[in-house]
């Protein structure tokens, strides 16, 4: 059952803050999701505290890199069902956790962080895991 | 939301170290689970959403190792492993 909209309130605006796109919906997924061009980061919120609490603030970090994906989006677990059970079809393969981070590129998964990588990890090391990511994957293909 | 100084270890108060962690409960019978640490106490160790390998899945270090980068399929939400089963307790990553 979700939350109550007034608390997960700012961890919603923790993320609009730092530039992501929030998807609400299955159609607002695949308007971002279907179109396979270019790098996505797509980050599954969650209300956790002692993951998210260090998730959001590492990505917060991790996109005052150099490199960073074309698009930044997020989806709500357990709060927004549908947009969330949409986006995870785009990363199938993969068994759902939240807070969890998938980096996309032209379409396929390049790279993703599971709620295990991230709990009871320092935010910055958790910045650096993505930050390399972006390094190997966001920038100019040769 | 401001950082807090305990960042990089669980916010929960009064609980456990590894409360919140995936761990891997190795057990004495040869059944494995893989899970988030939710307490120990006399009883045993509490997990939530728990893979369970008991050598059905092929080999135990190709099953974690598909846990750790696929992550965990879950076949049970909440297991109580007693203290007896308990030979280990280890962080998945």
């Amino acid at each position: 059952m979700p939350y109550p909209p007034a608390l997960v309130a700012p961890m919603r605006q923790e993320m609009t803050d730092m530039g992501a796109s929030e998807l609400i919906t299955s159609a607002e997924v695949d308007a971002v999701l279907a179109d396979h061009r270019g790098t996505t980061l797509v980050f599954v919120n969650s209300v956790c505290g002692c993951a998210a609490g260090n998730a959001r603030p590492a990505l917060a970090g991790a996109l005052k890199h150099d490199t960073t994906p074309d698009r930044i989006v997020t989806v709500f677990a357990g709060q927004d069902l549908e947009a969330t059970a949409r986006a995870r079809q785009y990363f199938a393969d993969y068994q759902p956790s939240s807070p969890s981070v998938a980096l996309l590129r032209d379409g396929e998964v390049v790279h993703f962080v599971h709620r295990h990588e991230i709990e009871g990890r320092h935010p910055q090391a958790i910045a650096e895991n993505l930050t390399t990511a972006f390094d190997k994957f966001c920038g100019a293909v040769a | 939301m401001a950082q807090s100084p305990e960042a990089g270890f669980a916010y929960h108060k009064n609980r456990q170290e590894l409360h919140g962690i995936t761990v891997v409960v190795t057990g004495v019978s040869g059944t494995t689970w893989v899970g988030r640490f939710h307490e120990q106490n006399d009883e045993g160790v509490a997990l939530k959403d728990v893979g369970i390998h008991d050598g059905s899945a092929g080999p135990l270090e190709q099953w974690l190792a598909q846990a750790r980068k696929f992550g965990i399929r879950v076949d049970e939400r909440a297991v109580l492993v007693p203290s007896k089963e308990v030979v280990g307790i280890e962080r998945l990553v």
